[in-house]
């Protein structure tokens, strides 16, 4: 608009003094935004009872205690835990996290664009991109920590963590997870045009992460390529986070377990930004 | 008039004949699908990944167990109850979510029964679609398996079909489920018979492991009934559960497509 | 109000708007008109900060879009062409959400909700899901909805389509009461009764450039005659026979269904056809309306 070339020649270009004009942060437009995920969850957090929190327990239930058994007779320790239970539990926590959170930013998001169009909506209030942005991810982090929380109390009832300390460092991890795949998989559903992607990103990145990330047998196992495949992905450093919590074995790896998640989380913030942007606004 | 009765009768019975049934809607399904190749292959990879991951890798932690008194690899156990649960998950996609979506949402069967087609053919043709689409993944499977020697007897021929009886009987069942279904929530239930079918039903370790009345309970699931009818073809351990498992699967599926057909008509010709 | 100067849109290559000048004044009841594709919903999504002019320049309610676009929301109220209700909320819930985006305290939203939802007729079915609503239900919501805030600026994008009689009479109704009060309506529509009956000034656009703008009365005098009369033949005929009318007329217009003659007298005319041996299956003779300044401006008149 700036732009004098596109002004039209011979007219006095428009008033530009403009009145002072605040406008409300993201922080109060999150507000504004409260009663409608609210209402969201009143009506939605029942259809996920199961996949949320009975999930990762029958996982538990059937790889950690009936097939553990099994392995726990066949060798004494794995890739560090002293029984199959303890080392699969922290990988199902960063496993579920990461499901939980991808999940609420598929399909939610191009309901709201294609089928509900309730950010078109939206955006025609004074709500912006940003505050749209915002109080989804929001909410999908919401969903993530209440899922976490639940595992987590849980595996703490049948002994996983020895201090509570331990288990507010899974806690996090968990949420650390969340945040990484929330916030880059919401850009990718921000510019998707059809809900086909979804089954692409699930086929070829959540599932073979959840498989071979290190949740349920060590890397180490994997050939070498592959081990070096497993090791790039998000979900391999959110479970190592979240074991290192668990069985209490920090080190300075942390460090980049934690930095890693974290420039992903930054970057998938921005992307998503910018996708919804040149969704919504044309 | 000259045009008599039976004449009208006739060409209104001619008509009757010449309209597509089952086969129209399966070539309806197929045109939709064809544009979507990649899903076709990423689909096949599902339980690809779960055998390398669970057969494989944690095969490796564990060893063994024994099946009718012989000795089976970890991977030559698991792999068998991977092509029956892939088997029911493709049948259950397909049965339950996609025709849920065109039943609720995109009203593609009511523009259907606006044609000479009826509640019948859609039944058929969506439980086909379910049933030829979960062959041909149980075959690419199956092929997996052989070149990595994880079929061991002549009787292995036979695990195809048996893939195909599991997507028969799961994709009858979830259809007829779907014509209950109101809301996407209900969903959750399927996903509640599903998730614990799967991890439960001696997929990943012996039924050996239950005892009492919880081994019963796991015997009666579908899910188990199609593993053991799979394992046993796979491994050449055949006895008499296989035999139990296939009448158990056929009536499962033949009840479940009858049914849908019925509520289909109930929910769409009112 | 709203101020337009050389105002454009492109999508990728394609102009959706070349350059229109527009301004409405406050108070008054604005009217876009133009057949399908010439611009209109694309105008009103710039005026509504909702979609960025690709060029020109726009002001509404004093303030650049561009830079203030969520202060010129909130004082806007949307109406858009196509439906933007959230399917799985209930009616009521709907307005009460929206108000909330505008950060009205949530017992205000609740008041307002409750009356538009009586005004609309809707207060039967203010606990169903939009879902179960039929289609001009759903459009009373969406302009019910777009109340919700008291707008001083209402962007109506083809409000009435799909609405019965009683209820489009029911919204000019709101929209007269509206205007009264002060609000500034802007709307577009396809029903040439409506923009005559609701617009104080109009405009037709045509393929993204402004081609007439004007009182409804005014733009019937400029472009049409004071009657038309009309002809209807058997099917495929109407070119054929438009030349031997064309002398008849000041303009004759080819229809797919019908021919219009435009001239001082209907029944004249009428008179002449028939004594020329023509044998038109109905006629008619009427005033000229809106309609027809439309068809001359955007569709093919044969004869000039
Ligand atoms: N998002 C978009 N991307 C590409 N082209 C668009 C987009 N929106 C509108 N157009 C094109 O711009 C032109 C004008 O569209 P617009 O919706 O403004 O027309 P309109 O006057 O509102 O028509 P109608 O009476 O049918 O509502 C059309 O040719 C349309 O195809
Ligand atoms: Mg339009």
């Amino acid at each position: 608009m700036s732009d004098p070339t596109e002004r039209v020649a011979g007219r006095a270009p428009l008033d530009t003094a403009t009145p002072e004009v605040v406008e409300p942060g993201v922080a109060a437009m999150l507000g504004r935004q409260l009663d409608y995920w609210w209402t969201v969850f009143r009506r939605t957090w029942k259809g996920s009872v199961v996949s949320y929190f009975l999930q990762p327990w029958l996982y538990i239930a059937a790889m950690g205690l009936l097939l553990g058994g099994y392995i726990d007779d066949a060798s004494s320790g794995v890739g560090g835990a002293p029984t199959y239970l303890d080392f699969i539990a922290p990988g199902l926590l960063a496993a579920t996290a990461m499901q939980v959170a991808t999940g609420e930013v598929m399909w939610p998001v191009m309901g709201a664009l294609k089928w509900d169009k309730t950010y078109y909506g939206m955006i025609a209030t004074p709500l912006r991109v940003v505050d749209i942005v915002a109080g989804h991810l929001a909410f999908a982090m919401f969903r993530v920590a209440s899922a976490a929380v639940v595992f987590v109390l849980a595996l703490a009832v049948i002994g996983i963590f020895s201090s509570p300390l331990g288990l507010l460092a899974s806690l996090g991890s968990a949420l650390l997870v969340g945040l990484a795949f929330a916030t880059p998989v919401y850009a990718f559903s921000a510019g998707a045009r059809s809900e086909q992607g979804f089954a692409l990103i699930y086929r070829l990145g959540v599932m073979p992460m959840f498989l071979f990330s290190g949740a349920f047998f060590p890397v180490s196992n994997l050939s070498e390529p592959l081990e070096w495949m497993a090791r790039l992905t998000p979900l391999w450093h959110g479970v190592e986070l979240c074991r290192m919590g668990s069985l209490e074995t920090w080190d300075s790896t942390a460090v980049v377990h934690v930095t890693y998640l974290l420039v992903l989380a930054a970057l998938g913030c921005w992307f998503a930004v910018r996708r919804l942007r040149s969704r919504l606004v044309v | 008039m000259a045009v008599s009765g039976t004449t009208l009768a006739r060409s209104g019975a001619a008509a009757e004949r010449r309209h597509g049934g089952p086969p129209a809607l399966l070539h309806r399904n197929f045109t939709v699908f064809k544009r979507g190749w990649v899903f076709f292959l990423t689909g096949f990879l599902e339980p690809v990944l779960y055998l390398f991951s669970i057969g494989v890798g944690v095969g490796a932690l564990v060893g063994g167990f024994t099946l009718h008194g012989q000795e089976v690899d970890y991977t030559d156990f698991v792999a068998p109850a991977m092509l029956a649960t892939a088997a029911m998950n493709g049948a259950v996609m397909d049965s339950t979510y996609n025709v849920f979506f065109k039943l609720r949402f995109q009203k593609t069967y009511d523009a259907v029964l606006a044609t000479p087609m009826g509640p019948r053919d859609v039944a058929a043709g969506e439980v086909g679609w379910a049933v030829l689409r979960g062959g041909v993944y149980s075959a690419g499977f199956l092929l997996v398996m052989l070149a990595m020697g994880l079929v061991s007897s002549w009787w292995g021929l036979l695990a195809l079909p048996a893939a195909v009886l599991v997507g028969f009987a799961f994709a009858g069942a979830g259809m007829a489920l779907t014509t209950f279904m109101k809301s996407w929530q209900h969903f959750e239930y399927i996903q509640l018979a599903l998730i614990p079918m799967f991890l439960f039903s001696a997929t990943f370790f012996p039924v050996t492991t239950y005892d009492g009345a919880l081994r019963w309970v796991v015997e009666a699931t579908p899910l188990y009934r199609g593993v053991v009818l799979v394992r046993e073809l796979c491994t050449g351990l055949v006895t008499v559960e296989s035999a139990v498992s296939v009448v158990y699967l056929l009536l499962m599926g033949a009840a479940g497509t009858m049914l849908a057909a019925r509520r289909l008509g109930r929910l769409l010709l009112t | 109000m709203v101020v337009a100067r050389g105002l454009r849109k492109s999508f990728g290559s394609f102009e959706a708007v070349r350059g229109i000048d527009v301004e409405v004044r406050r108070g008054e009841a604005f009217g876009f008109l133009g057949p399908n594709g010439a611009g209109k919903s694309s105008t009103m999504r710039m005026v509504a900060a909702v979609s960025p002019p690709s060029g020109g320049e726009l002001r509404v309610l004093d303030l650049d879009p561009a830079q203030h676009g969520s202060a010129i929301r909130g004082r806007l109220g949307v109406c858009p062409q196509e439906d933007t209700l959230d399917t799985e909320l209930t009616v009521r819930e709907n307005l009460l959400i929206y108000g909330r985006y505008f950060g009205i305290p949530r017992r205000e939203v609740a008041r307002r909700a409750d009356e538009l939802l009586g005004f609309f007729q809707l207060g039967e079915k203010r606990d169903a899901k939009v879902e179960d609503l039929s289609g001009g239900m759903k459009r009373r919501l969406t302009i019910a909805r777009s109340l919700i805030n008291d707008p001083e600026l209402l962007l109506l994008d083809e409000p009435t389509t799909g609405l019965d009689p009683q209820a489009r009479h029911l919204l000019w109704d709101k929209l007269f009461r509206l205007k009264q009060q002060g609000v500034t309506l802007v709307l577009t529509t396809h029903y040439m009764d409506e923009a005559e009956q609701l617009c104080d000034r109009l405009v037709v656009m045509d393929g993204g450039l402004i081609v007439a703008e004007g009182s409804p009365l005014q733009l019937i005098r400029e472009h049409a005659t004071r009657e038309v009369a009309e002809l209807r033949f058997p099917v495929g005929e109407h070119t054929a026979l438009a030349d031997r009318v064309a002398d008849l007329a000041e303009r004759v217009e080819v229809l797919p269904d019908r021919l219009l003659l435009y001239t001082h007298d209907g029944e004249e005319a009428l008179a002449r056809v028939h004594e020329r041996g023509l044998a038109p299956v109905a006629v008619l003779s009427r005033r000229a309306t809106l309609e027809d300044v439309f068809l001359r401006l955007t569709g093919r008149t044969l004869v000039d």
